[in-house]
């Protein structure tokens, strides 16, 4: 894009994206990407199919590199750090920022241990402490009071809404700063979706939130920034009211009216 | 009013249903054909086996011919001793290879060649086994030894653990795996409390059918293990087992080393069926 696209905001920002392109072999599905996610505030990525804004999403906590023809060219700075290219085990980057996917994906094992799991990775709690962080992560999740006498059943047992929950509990529990959320609801009936979206903004006290989504209305409801991708480009970044009152491009405008997309 | 478009519906519509009635009593003869022959071997099976079958079958050695009495209690234990060993070393084998195929070695030269000789290995014919066995231990050793049964066991055992785990494996959603990535889990992590633990049932499955195959394999046990007419648990001497047992007493005259061989049908048919639902409970439990 030739335009300059207003990227810097007044709000501190928790991860910055300077220059990023990304590559699957040799097609070119990001292209030089800048933008700052604000902390403690949700950012939501829209913009049609095969845009690149899962695929954004995915470079965060640098999931795409399970894949090995899979690259990030540029920086993604977590608090200033770099972690493209940090020293640190990539684990140690995926404690800090958490992810939560388009399906829930309950681990096979009862509703306690699939929390505890994340948790034991990282800390080495007592039994009582553990039980508490799992009550607290449930609780944060809006998903102890259905799951508190049924702790020891499988997770795969639960509701899809309640399942896609039960992640995000296990994603709280080990304390991340940023949480990504790549669709989360696009599996999930209304009820469900309404319940994760309440949560979304319960959670942006304490987490910095980038959401992925397919449904502008969901971006317009729960988030406070937006952004608008069309293959592979960043079109616009700004303040959710505002990209969705009087966006900036034409482009945009087309694509949140329906025209387009 | 039957319009002209009405009657042509009507027409296909019956020439579908004529070609539904001869695909329908075509498959039914084909399987009415293949039960047809198992439930006749099923039946045979039990009707001479329970007659040849008393307590003397457990408690008694394999008897010398012309003899009275007998059972097959050396040739139960020493089935039982090989095929616990086969199964002891080729399902740890079994389970990594399977490991290494869906998690590490999936899309690297290595990971393909393992798999294609796997699949001839899987197929090969246990003759071919048991006389590699021979030529590599029977013949160093000048004896032939329980051992060298249970490794031709083993070698069969293998292949069939490898298969299955990795199609077990490669049948969980990459989904999961992400998500357990995506916590920070390490990969050894994922796959031991995750990926296998998911694919677990299946696993099982493939060592209760890799056992159930092995239990009745004749083949390899010719040129290893041979037969032993007396209680041994000496794994270094020849050892007795069921299916070499079978073949020789079936082959003999005597009717009364027949009737313990159908016993030993009788035997080895059950254990297999009950491996094989087994299996089947335990699989169907988790799908």
């Amino acid at each position: 894009m030739d335009a300059k696209i207003e990227t810097s905001l007044s709000e501190r920002a928790k991860l910055s994206v300077r220059n990023l392109n990304f590559f699957y072999g040799s097609f070119h599905a990001l292209k030089n990407i800048n933008l700052d996610i604000p902390e403690k505030k949700v950012t939501a990525f829209i913009g049609p199919s095969g845009c690149g804004k899962s695929t954004l999403l995915r470079t965060l906590n640098r999931m795409f590199e399970l894949y090995p023809e899979q690259r990030a060219e540029g920086e993604i700075l977590l608090d200033g750090e770099n972690i493209l290219e940090s020293k640190d085990d990539v684990s140690l980057i995926r404690a800090k920022v958490g992810m939560v996917f388009q399906k829930p994906t309950p681990f096979p094992m009862s509703i306690y241990d699939n929390i505890a799991f994340g948790v034991k990775l990282f800390e080495t709690l007592p039994r009582v402490e553990m039980d508490e962080r799992v009550e607290w992560a449930l609780k944060k999740a809006a998903l102890w009071t259905e799951v508190k006498d049924k702790l020891n059943q499988s997770g795969a047992g639960l509701s899809g809404g309640q399942q896609q929950r039960l992640c995000i509990a296990r994603g709280i529990a080990i304390k991340p700063e940023v949480l990504l959320l790549d669709e989360p609801c696009s599996a999930l009936d209304p009820i469900s979706t309404g319940k994760i979206e309440e949560l979304i903004h319960e959670l942006k006290s304490d987490y910095t939130v980038a959401i992925v989504t397919h449904n502008m209305q969901q971006a317009a409801r729960c988030s406070d920034y937006t952004a608008y991708m069309y293959l592979g480009d960043l079109i616009e970044f700004g303040p959710t009211a505002e990209l969705f009152m009087k966006p900036k491009r034409k482009d945009t405008e087309d694509y949140i009216t329906g025209r387009f997309g | 009013m039957t319009t002209a478009i009405d009657s042509r519906r009507l027409a296909m519509h019956h020439k579908r249903k004529r070609i539904n009635a001869i695909a329908l009593t075509l498959s039914l003869g084909a399987m009415s054909f293949g039960v047809f022959w198992l439930i006749w071997i099923l039946f045979e099976t039990i009707y001479q086996g329970i007659g040849g079958l008393s307590w003397a079958t457990f408690t008694q050695m394999t008897p010398p011919p012309q003899s009275e009495g007998g059972g097959l209690a050396n040739a139960l234990f020493g089935s039982f001793l090989m095929v616990t060993l086969a199964t002891l070393v080729g399902t740890p084998v079994g389970i990594l290879a399977g490991v290494y195929l869906a998690e590490y070695g999936q899309k690297t030269w290595l990971g393909s060649a393992v798999r294609f000789i796997n699949d001839i290995m899987l197929s090969a014919p246990s003759i071919v086994i048991g006389l590699f066995v021979y030529a590599l231990v029977v013949a160093k050793m000048h004896s032939f030894s329980g051992l060298a049964g249970s490794l031709s066991l083993a070698l069969l055992v293998i292949p069939v653990v490898i298969r299955t785990t990795e199609n077990m494996l490669n049948l969980v959603p990459n989904a999961l795996r992400e998500a357990a990535y995506a916590l920070g889990t390490p990969k050894w992590k994922v796959i031991l409390a995750i990926t296998l633990k998911a694919a677990r049932a299946g696993v099982i499955t493939g060592i209760l059918l890799a056992l159930a195959r092995v239990s009745g394999e004749t083949a390899p046990l010719l040129f290893t293990a041979l037969n032993n007419q007396f209680w041994s648990t000496d794994l270094t001497r020849p050892m007795a087992n069921l299916p070499k047992t079978i073949y020789d007493f079936a082959m003999n005259p005597d009717q009364h080393l027949q009737q313990i061989a159908w016993a030993g049908v009788f035997l080895i048919t059950v254990g297999v069926l009950l491996l094989n639902i087994l299996a089947r409970v335990l699989f169907k439990n988790k799908h």
